[in-house]
Formats: structure tokens, sequence, C-alpha cells
């Protein structure tokens, strides 16, 4: 049994509350497809919530709405963060209703992310679906800043259409690197694509890499990430070096409401980023 | 009854002035029993205990002997709770009711903070908590084993909840030892009851028989023995032959277990079986009404509310209980990821046995058997359980038992 618990030192009024929010400035706000915005915003105060790993998310708070946990797809030394947000509910769609100089609530990171230190020195396989971008885009910038860590670097990013592709101008200039490689494939396209057309694992037989010597990375919608998972581990990827990000109904963000457990795991605490030899036995079972 | 073997100091005035020492015994008449209400105001204590209301004994606020169930008792099965008279006039001759300390530590609703709108920004206030010196008078062994699991999702991880921590800092944990076993209670399966263990401030044993209506009390902290110190002129210090008949009504107790459950092996037993055919016989009968949760006294998912004003100036943010099986827990861009009952009643009860152990180094379960009596289908956690391990499950090992 545990020994008598003492009174928490931070739950004087003044002294702050684990769940609240950091209020923060929308800097910029940018339309990447008819559903999806990338806010850029900025703390309001000198309080800043601590410099989020590749992976990590926050809570962002609509004043009078909600919070909703949200990936971080940059952020910069001065505070800076960057969320990219698709609107799908009710706290979603209030963040995409955001301007500049409108104030957001922040409060984290949260979480564990990209096990970056445990990859280095060996390739990667990064592969991307739909909204899965944005939380392996902090992994690319680690790539680029830090190059000779990292052995080949194979990126895949897969949407529906071509119209749901997010960051286009950034994904142009990727194309243009020799420094890794990225391919881009959608779903379902009309006459004018020319790239190609077909879920991501289509993609995965082109990829070269030293599977025994591998870290996958693998963010976007659970079926997407079950079965390119499964493909990277035929492909020689080990389970334990083959990780997803998981994604689950979350309230407090600290494992205390019990909402996103997943089988031992509490998501928001334990992943998002979780491997795949401990998701396994629980991602082949419906509605765990 | 036993005489007094210690030798009291005459203080001033000749009033009788006495230490009782934790781990020292007493015995407390019936007749005096109120002196111990009286300790416990007289220490700043507000009391919360067992009281009939309702038709069933709940913990609620109380502040005389006669606040207590006396001479009632509670007769329970799966589904059913009834109140009787018993033919005494014990104060504890029941076991435990709907409602279960937690509410007082983790609150039903509870305001977390408020923010308020000022210019183009906000501040948030966050919601003080004031320690507040309650007695719990009355704790079950399988309740305070409650405690200590709640204290460990609460208070034993990487963040802590603030609430939880200021209120739980500052309680009295007094505890009853049981004299009788609920009709759904299975603590000596779970290890949890029912003689008190850990965790206690004072350990009560109620002795009905061999003598005189009489309490054996044992002071198991500093905060205890403080307690009783301030009428030690009202305890006879205890005779050898009362620590044997508190192991014997004890003993008795645990003897009459309403219900039994194989508890070594759950956590792989139920990883592995999560196909099992027995999920959707249960499922069958499960009506996701979320009562088992609600009365578990460990269960410990909340939701949170936000509760703008008119003109959306000023937010309170809201925690409530929330349940596994509300269809609305696992929603996820506007669907929920466990839709069907079967997959609800899995997560409750694959968390409560299994995962917790992951999570939390012990079982969420601690025998209780509410979860058993308020199901008002009466599903029975000991019975699927059985279920479970009687097999067959897709993991059943071939050439395993027949």
């Amino acid at each position: 049994m545990l020994a008598d618990v003492a009174p928490d030192p931070t739950s004087s009024a003044a002294a702050g509350h684990p769940l609240a929010p950091l209020p923060y400035r929308v800097r910029a706000v940018a339309t990447e497809t008819a559903d999806t915005t990338t806010l850029t915003i900025e703390p309001r105060s000198t309080r800043s919530v601590p410099a989020p790993a590749p992976g990590q998310f926050v809570m962002l708070y609509a004043f009078g709405v909600g919070e909703s946990p949200i990936g971080v797809s940059a952020h910069r030394a001065d505070g800076t963060l960057v969320h990219t947000v698709r609107n799908v509910g009710k706290v979603t769609s209030a963040l995409a209703r955001l301007t500049p100089g409108d104030t957001v609530g922040v409060r984290g990171p949260y979480g564990r992310g990209w096990p970056l230190q445990e990859a280095r020195g060996q390739d990667l396989v990064i592969v991307a679906g739909g909204l899965g971008l944005p939380p392996l885009r902090p992994v690319l910038y680690e790539v680029f800043e830090n190059r000779d860590r990292y052995g080949r670097v194979e990126v895949i990013y897969g949407a529906r259409t071509p119209k749901d592709l997010i960051y286009y101008e950034e994904l142009q200039s990727w194309r243009r690197r020799s420094d890794l490689r990225i391919q881009v494939t959608v779903d379902a396209a009309g006459r004018d694509w020319y790239g190609d057309v077909g879920v991501v694992t289509t993609r995965l037989p082109d990829v070269r890499f030293d599977g025994s010597r591998t870290s996958a990375f693998i963010c976007g919608p659970e079926i997407m990430m079950r079965l390119t998972a499964q493909a990277v581990v035929a492909r020689g990827v080990r389970p334990e070096a083959t990780w997803v990000s998981m994604e689950r109904n979350m309230k407090c963000a600290v494992a205390l409401c019990g909402h996103c457990q997943f089988g031992p795991t509490f998501v928001c605490r334990d992943g998002p980023v979780l491997s795949y030899r401990a998701l396994e036995p629980f991602l082949a079972v419906k509605e765990v | 009854m036993p005489l007094a073997t210690a030798t009291p100091q005459a203080g001033f005035g000749g009033q009788v002035v006495e230490e009782v020492r934790v781990g020292e015994r007493r015995t407390l008449d019936r007749q005096r029993f109120s002196r111990l209400f009286e300790a416990l105001a007289g220490a700043g204590y507000s009391i919360v205990g067992p009281t009939v209301r309702d038709g069933a004994i709940v913990y609620d606020q109380i502040r005389s002997v006669e606040d207590l169930p006396i001479g009632w008792t509670d007769r329970q099965s799966g589904g059913s709770y009834r109140l009787e008279r018993r033919g005494d006039a014990a104060l504890f001759g029941y076991t435990v009711g709907p409602s279960s300390w937690k509410k007082y530590l983790f609150p039903a609703r509870e305001r977390l903070w408020t923010a308020t709108r000022i210019g183009d920004s906000f501040t948030v206030r966050p919601e003080p908590v004031e320690p507040t010196r309650l007695a719990f008078f009355g704790m079950r062994a399988c309740e305070l084993s409650a405690l200590a699991v709640t204290d460990r999702v609460f208070a034993g991880g990487p963040v802590t909840d603030p609430g939880y921590r200021t209120r739980r800092s500052s309680i009295l944990r007094i505890a009853v030892q049981c004299g009788q076993a609920g009709g759904t209670c299975f603590c000596v399966s779970m290890g949890t009851g029912p003689g008190v263990r850990d965790g206690a401030d004072l350990v009560l044993t109620e002795i009905l028989d061999a003598g005189p209506h009489r309490f054996l009390l044992e002071p198991r902290t500093e905060e205890g023995a403080a307690v009783l110190s301030r009428i030690a002129s009202e305890l006879v210090p205890a005779a050898a032959g009362e620590a044997r008949i508190a192991e014997a009504i004890v003993a008795r107790t645990a003897a009459s277990m309403g219900r039994t459950m194989e508890a070594t092996g759950l956590r792989e037993l139920l990883r592995e079986n999560l196909e099992h055919p027995r999920w959707q016989l249960v499922a069958a009968r499960c009506l996701s009404c979320t009562n088992c949760t609600m009365v578990c006294p460990t269960c410990f998912c909340s939701a949170q509310e936000e509760v703008p004003d008119l003109d959306v100036t000023k937010v309170e943010r809201w925690r409530r209980w929330d349940s596994c099986f509300n269809l609305a827990f696992t929603e996820l861009h506007g669907a929920s990821v466990r839709k069907t009952g079967l997959s609800r009643y899995r997560q409750w009860l694959t968390h409560k046995l299994g995962t917790w152990h992951d999570q939390f180094g012990t079982s969420g379960c601690v025998g209780c058997g509410r979860c058993i009596t308020w199901c008002p289908v009466g599903i029975d956690l000991t019975e699927e359980i059985g279920a479970i391990r009687a097999g067959p499950g897709p993991a059943a090992a071939p050439g395993g038992k027949p």
C-alpha cells in the first residue's frame, strides 16, 4: 500500500492547475484544404508550454467551447507552435474559425513522441496518411537538421484525392531534395493528376531500406497504420522498431480521465506513439 | 468484562490523564460509544459514515451514534438489495451499500477552474481546494484497499490530481472489521478482507456476544491514537482474550463469503480471451446503464464539461463522473470506437481485472460485490470469469484441460 498522500503543492489557486490552459495568440491561419486549417500560435504572456518533442501533442482550447488533442506539426524556440486541424467536431470547428489576433488556449505537451534517439544510425521509413502528416513533419525537420544521424530516409505520403494534400508547397520542396525520397500518392484522382494512385502500402515495394536496421514511423487512420505496419514488418522491419501514433478520445491528456485507454495503454501518456509489438494483439481485435 | 490492568496516572484535579499509544488495544462499551463521536468532533473532524436513507445504508454526514444504522442489516444478491431488521442492536451489522468513500475525494461533480475573458485574452483561476478534516467512520477492509487503489490512480502517477491529493491528505480512516459477509462479497478471493490489514488510522471490531455489547479499538497511527487519547478514561485496556474474539469474528466472516473468484492469472486470462464467446452472452444481458461503474469504489473515469455564461465572458470547467459504458465515451471524429455493448462490457471487465495490473500494479477490483448487487439484471463478474476460465476460448491451449 501507498504511504499517506500529501497535499498537492500546486493546488493553490495561484500555482495553477495541471488541466488549466495558457492563452496563446493566433498569429497566422492558413487554409490547407476544404476542411483543414493550419494555425500558427504564440504565447500571449511570458508563460509558455515547454518545447514539444516530435510526435507529442497538446490540448488546444477554444474558449467557451472545449478542448481537443492536436498534434504539433512545428515549433520554434520563441515558443511558436504550429498545428494543423481538421474540422470534424464542435471544438475543431471552433478552432477552424479562429482568425489572426484571436486567443486559443494551450496545455501540454503530452505523451511520448517518435523514438528518434533509438532510430539514430538507422534507415527511416516514414509513412503518413491524410492528417497523419502533421505529427510526422517535426521528424523530417529533425532529419534535415541532423541529416548525418540517419541512414536512408524514405517517406510515403498518401491522401484521398489531390485536393486533400496538405503542406503542398513544402511537399514540392521536399521532393526536390536529394537527401531523402518522398513519394506522394492519392487514393483516387482525375485525369489531371500525374502522380501515383493507390493506398500508401502500394508504394512500399518500391522503398529501399535495410529491414534489420530500420525504424518505421507510421501515422494516419488506424486501418492504414495496421496494414502499413504489417507490410513493413513483412519487409523485415522489427515489430519493436515499427511505431504508430494512436488516436483516441481524450479529456485530460494526463492519464486521469480514462477515456483514451487502448488495451493496457493510456494513449495520452504511454503513447500516442507506440510500438507495433505492443499494439499488435489489440489492433487485431474489433472495438478494443 | 475484563478488568483494567493498566495503572492510569492521577492528573490535576483527580482527572485521569492517559495516553493511548499506537498498537495498544482498548475496549469501549456500547453505552460509551458516543464518546468516540465527541472525541472526533473535539479533534476537529467532521464525520461521514453509514446511515439509513432511501431504503439503503449510505455514507453521509453523521453526528451521533443514533445516525448509524442501529439494528439494520442488508440482504444482497445479484440485482437485489434489501434492508432488514436484525434481532439485535448492532451498529455495524451490515456490509456495504451503494455509496463509496470515493465521492468525498473524487466528487461526482467538481469545478476545476474558471476562465474569464479579458480583452482579447483570458485568465484561468483554478478552483481552490481546502483540506477538510473528514473522519471516514466505518470503512471496511475492502474499502481501505479501494482507497489504496485510487491513491495510485490519482496520486501515484507523473501527473496527480490536486483536488484528490488535497482532500485525501486530511482524512482520518476509521475502519470496522466485518462481522458478517454480504451475499455478493468476495474480498477473501481478492485478498482484501474481511480483516483490516493496512491503511487504517483506527480499527474497530464490534463484539456482540461473549459479554456485553462492546468494541475493540486498535489505533494504527498517531492520528488514531490521538483521538483515543482524548477519551482514554472511557477506555479499558483490552484483555488478552479480546483479540482472539475479534480474530474469530473475522474468521467467521471470511468463511461465509457470498461469492468466490479465482483471482490468479486474471490479467493473462482476459488478455488471451478478448474474443471469447461468453462476451456475447453477457452483452445480451447488459443494459449499459453504468450502475456498476457508479457504485464501484475504484472506477475513476471522468468527463469534462465547458459551462459558459450567456455572453461567453466567463467559463467554468466542470469534471463529472463518466463511464466506459456510455457510447460517447470513445467518440472519435463523430463515431464511437466501442459501438457495441459487448465491447463496452469487455472494456470494463478487462480493465478492472486485467489491464489495471499493467497500469497501476494492482487489480482494480477489491471484491466488495457492489457491481453485482446494483446491476439491474444481476450480471455477476465472478460468474463471467468462471465461464471464461471454463473455456472454450480462442486461446485455449490445445491438449490442455479437458
